[in-house]
């Protein structure tokens, strides 16, 4: 992007390591993504983490995106083994993980390589590289590591070699540990970041251990800052503007978990399964401190059906999963949906179909989520577009369960699960809580389901009530919760089942454009994608095109006033991470191609002619490459 | 004046609880649909009775089932019901009481809702070890989908999918329950011995954990001859009695000669008293009242206010906070 014509200006490295007079002119970018990798346990993640919170501390705009190898222990210097963290750093706010990496700090070459060969990185990359296996005691491995440098140097790439194992053995018996610290001082360096902040950082990341690591940790830090700019020929400045109010840095899971916190949910009933986990990990921890639980069941239907008997019987209560489960629990959701009893279910969505890809980012149950369960069963689906709606709509996702009483599906991915990014600290509003849960007698002569004829919602009867007895069950049933065995009351209670979709639907704003109302190409999307399809329509029109985006929260129902936004473009097309065919391919024509999930839900909905594209690389679509497809979108 | 009005309906309130009874009637709601001879009619017989006699409240009892013959009986017991779903009526009963352990749960479910489809909740139902009480309506077949082998059928069983007699032996549903850690209660009963039906089906409410009850109960619609050789020769059932267990009548002992005096506190013994399927004990085979239940280890006694979720919250969010500089770091 910008930078191009501001690197070939830096100067190539020396081949000996001269102490410059003073510090080099530091060069201000817009923003630059660096990469921390190593093998899994060396510290990358932590310290990309540290940077990540040092650059928001300064006011710069971050996007820190998890680099995570598949296995726990993947075998050292493996090129699919690389562990670490990638952020993104920018003046102005941050919304995704962009495109190419610019620079990559790497422990080994092997894991260097596993990104260069996904093509992660830009063409005239700075790599920083670790040297301490050019003079391994293996002579494999200085093979390695010497071809490896080589190739990547014929490559084009801007290959920096530094002493970090040899420098940080100066100072610590054990560099394996603390050399994320020296590392992490060298970037401080890099990106002009004040030096204090990095201490206070480490003193907070490091605080409940001992003072010794803490002093270790900062004397490293320091280390590392002076030895890269003795060393060192470039430096950046990222123009910062600091923030006016608190701001947390969270990733989605754990926004996540706050979000349950806040709701006023006291019981969260799961199954461990990846990339979801970490969300119940966190509230295993805290959920404690406000009288909630955690209830690991044995089982994800068991964790279903778990959660709608403690809903059955009290307040709403969640179940969190991923895809596989999401599928175990249909039969359980369907009787959620049958007895209508408030539940929220969240899915942090997978590589798929089966096993798939556990700790990759895809867009795959959307169809799942909306029809999964057998027969008719309709239920409310949401998706937060950003880390920040993460924690709001756990919110949102509990008072429209219990006011409708039925399921919602909130639909977040392992992108957005382990991606961090800053958002304002949320101030804790009352009115998000359930309130006590009814136990007074009922009303004489009040049914348990008193449908209402227009909009099918009928108040519930919560066990502990007096008069309510009834027995709730997933036999279709008549308004006395009695077996139904006239032919008539099945379909009617399909119709009220139906018509409380519709009464939510009628309570929803239309969703608003980004951009323009009208124009030539609207790109549609949902989810995670939200940040990167922005970015894209934001450089296109400052090229003058014509173009917009909208991003749907509500996936179920769909929010009213769609169709006129629709129809203010020539050209319509969604951009999902879930599979469509391409029409380019030798068998795919418009007589079987299949089309991406909300592609199909729009098109069948408002009959109009939308195209999709897909990206199923199990990581977030970069905007260069929305940008690319829209462009080609336009031209045809 | 007006705090002694207060108090005065308060007092009132109180003792219009305590005053109130409940007849059989109260916990009544319709007529079974259950077949004629149906052991699930003594089961539900039982269970009114002990409702009234330790003057339950309707809207604080819960009854929740799965799916099958046995699973309709909230249906015909006037308090609150969970028909749920296939082999799942646990971990739903579960669910009901760790939110609400203020309410008395029992579960009701069969022979394939329980040991087959829900063979995997029912392991870990006794490793919880709730405060429920589980009634095991075992009448050794499918009932409601016509006629299919269950796991406790016994070999050579003729149904409709083992048309030839079904082929492995019997699952005994005892020694799996005596098996799993934590059990805490398991007793088994016979649905044409209603006396020890009731005494067993009172000292499993009465029993402070997961209280396992097997029923065993005779289809008259699909299998109406297959206990009748227990039915008809008392000696084939074996009652067990203690002081720490049931004491049995003059008049039963009468009939029921074979008798075994077993202490419910001894696992070993109990466990080889559930492996006897050619002779059915019948009675309390164990009972451990010391076994933690999981909502007493998980539930916490915090008063759940706004202002507790508030300050859990805010000390959350202290942790993750990027201050603007000069920012005081404080917020209500």
């Amino acid at each position: 992007m910008n930078q191009t014509t501001l690197q070939k200006s830096v100067k190539k490295p020396a081949k000996k390591a001269e102490a410059p007079a003073g510090r080099k002119a530091a060069v201000t970018l817009k923003e630059h993504i660096v990469e921390i990798i190593s093998d899994s346990g060396e510290g990358a993640q932590k310290c990309g983490q540290s940077l990540g919170a040092i650059a928001a501390q300064m006011g710069n705009g971050i996007w820190t995106t998890e680099i995570i190898p598949a296995e726990i222990r993947p075998p050292a210097r493996s090129v699919a083994g690389a562990s670490g963290n990638r952020i993104r750093i920018g003046s102005g706010y941050i919304t995704n993980g962009g495109d190419e990496t610019d620079m990559v700090v790497a422990f080994n070459e092997q894991v260097l390589l596993g990104r260069v060969r996904a093509k992660e990185l830009k063409p005239d990359c700075i790599i920083l590289l670790e040297d301490m296996w050019r003079t391994h005691a293996d002579p494999k491995i200085v093979a390695s590591y010497v071809e490896t440098h080589d190739k990547l140097v014929a490559a084009g790439y801007r290959v920096y070699e530094i002493p970090m194992e040899r420098e940080c053995r100066t100072m610590v018996a054990d560099p394996r540990r603390g050399k994320n610290m020296y590392a992490l001082g060298m970037l401080c360096y890099i990106y002009s970041l004040e030096l204090k902040l990095a201490v206070d950082q480490i003193i907070l990341a490091f605080g409940k251990k001992d003072q010794s690591v803490v002093d270790s940790n900062i004397m490293l830090l320091e280390a590392g800052h002076k030895w890269a700019a003795a060393n060192l020929d470039f430096c950046y400045r990222i123009p910062a503007t600091r923030a006016t109010e608190p701001q947390i840095v969270v990733n989605g899971n754990t926004a996540l978990a706050l979000g349950v916190l806040s709701s006023g949910m006291e019981i969260c009933a799961m199954y461990p399964i990846t990339p979801a986990t970490s969300a119940s990990h966190y509230l295993s921890e805290v959920f404690e401190k406000v009288g909630g639980m955690v209830h690991q069941a044995e089982d994800e239907i068991a964790a279903c059906a778990f959660a709608i008997g403690a809903s059955y019987a009290g307040k709403c209560t969640v179940t969190i999963t991923s895809g596989p489960g999401y599928s175990l629990k249909q039969e359980a959701i369907g009787l959620a949906v049958m007895g209508e009893i408030p539940l929220v279910v969240v899915n942090v969505q997978r590589g798929g179909p089966s096993t798939g890809q556990p700790t990759k980012m895809e867009q795959g149950d959307l169809m799942t989520a909306i029809f999964g369960s057998h027969g008719d069963a309709p239920k409310v689906v949401m998706a937060p577009g950003t880390i920040e709606e993460c924690f709001y709509s756990v919110i949102t996702a509990r008072k429209i369960a219990e006011t409708f009483n039925m399921v919602v599906v909130v639909l977040t991915d392992a992108g957005l699960a382990t991606s961090q990014q800053p958002f304002p600290r949320p101030v804790f509003n009352e009115t998000w809580m359930a309130p006590p849960i009814d136990q007074s007698a009922v009303p004489a002569g009040a049914r348990p389901y008193d449908w209402d004829e227009d909009t099918g919602l009928a108040r519930r009867f919560i066990p502990g009530q007096p008069g309510g007895m009834h027995t709730l069950t997933g036999l279709a049933h008549d308004r006395d919760s009695h077996v139904a065995y006239d032919a008539e009351i099945n379909e009617q209670t399909l119709r009220f089942r139906s018509l409380k979709l519709a009464a939510l639907q009628k309570t929803l704003k239309a969703p608003t454009v980004f951009g323009d109302a009208k124009g030539d190409l609207l790109m549609v999307g949902w989810g995670s994608t939200k940040g990167a399809i922005e970015e894209a329509v934001e450089m296109l029109r400052a090229e003058g095109k014509k173009v917009s985006s909208l991003h749907l929260q509500f996936l179920q129902p769909l929010a009213p006033g769609i169709k006129e936004i629709l129809q203010g473009f020539k050209k319509v097309m969604t951009i999902e991470s879930n599979w469509s065919d391409r029409p380019e391919d030798k068998i795919i024509d418009e007589s079987n191609r299949r089309y991406s999930s909300m592609a199909i839900l729009l098109r069948s909905r408002f009959l109009i002619d939308i195209d999709c594209f897909s990206e199923v690389k199990g990581q977030p679509i970069k905007p260069g490459t929305i940008r690319r497809v829209m462009l080609e979108k336009l031209n045809k | 004046m007006n705090m002694m009005s207060d108090m005065n309906s308060a007092h009132a309130c109180l003792l219009q609880m305590t005053d109130e009874h409940f007849e059989l009637e109260d916990y009544q709601s319709g007529v079974p649909r259950w077949c004629t001879g149906c052991g699930d009619n003594a089961i539900l017989a039982a269970v009114q009775r002990l409702c009234r006699d330790e003057n339950l409240r309707p809207e604080k009892t819960v009854f929740v089932s799965g799916i099958g013959c046995s699973s309709r009986f909230p249906h015909y017991m006037k308090t609150y019901g969970f028909h749920g779903i296939h082999g799942r009526a646990l971990p739903v009963a579960e669910g009901v009481k760790m939110s609400r352990p203020d309410l008395t749960v029992f579960v009701n479910t069969g022979d394939g809702d329980c040991t087959s489809i829900g063979a995997a909740h029912w392991i870990h139902a006794i490793r919880y070890n709730m405060n429920l009480t589980v009634f095991l309506h075992d009448n050794q077949i499918y009932g409601l989908t016509k006629k299919q082998a269950s796991p406790t059928s016994p070999i050579g069983t003729k149904s409709n999918t083992t048309p030839r007699g079904s082929y492995l032996e019997a699952l005994n549903p005892l020694t799996v329950t005596l098996g799993v850690q934590n059990v805490s209660f398991v007793a088994q009963a016979a649905d044409w011995i209603p006396e020890v039906l009731f005494d067993i089906v009172k000292a499993a409410y009465h029993h402070r954990g997961l209280s396992f009850v097997r029923i065993i109960q005779r289809c008259p619609e699909w299998l109406p001859k297959a206990l009748d050789p227990w039915m008809h020769d008392p000696s084939k059932v074996q009652l067990l009695n203690h002081a720490n267990g049931l004491q049995l009548s003059a008049g039963l002992s009468r009939v029921y000669k074979n008798q075994f005096e077993h202490d419910p506190s001894n696992i070993d013994r109990a466990r080889e008293i559930a492996s006897n399927t050619d002779i059915i004990p019948v009675g309390i085979l164990y009972k451990n009242p010391a076994v933690p239940c999981y909502e007493d280890l998980r539930l916490s006694d915090k008063l759940r206010t706004p202002d507790l979720t508030r300050a859990g919250l805010n000390a959350e969010l202290d942790k993750y906070t990027v201050w603007p500089q000069g920012a005081e770091q404080k917020v209500a």
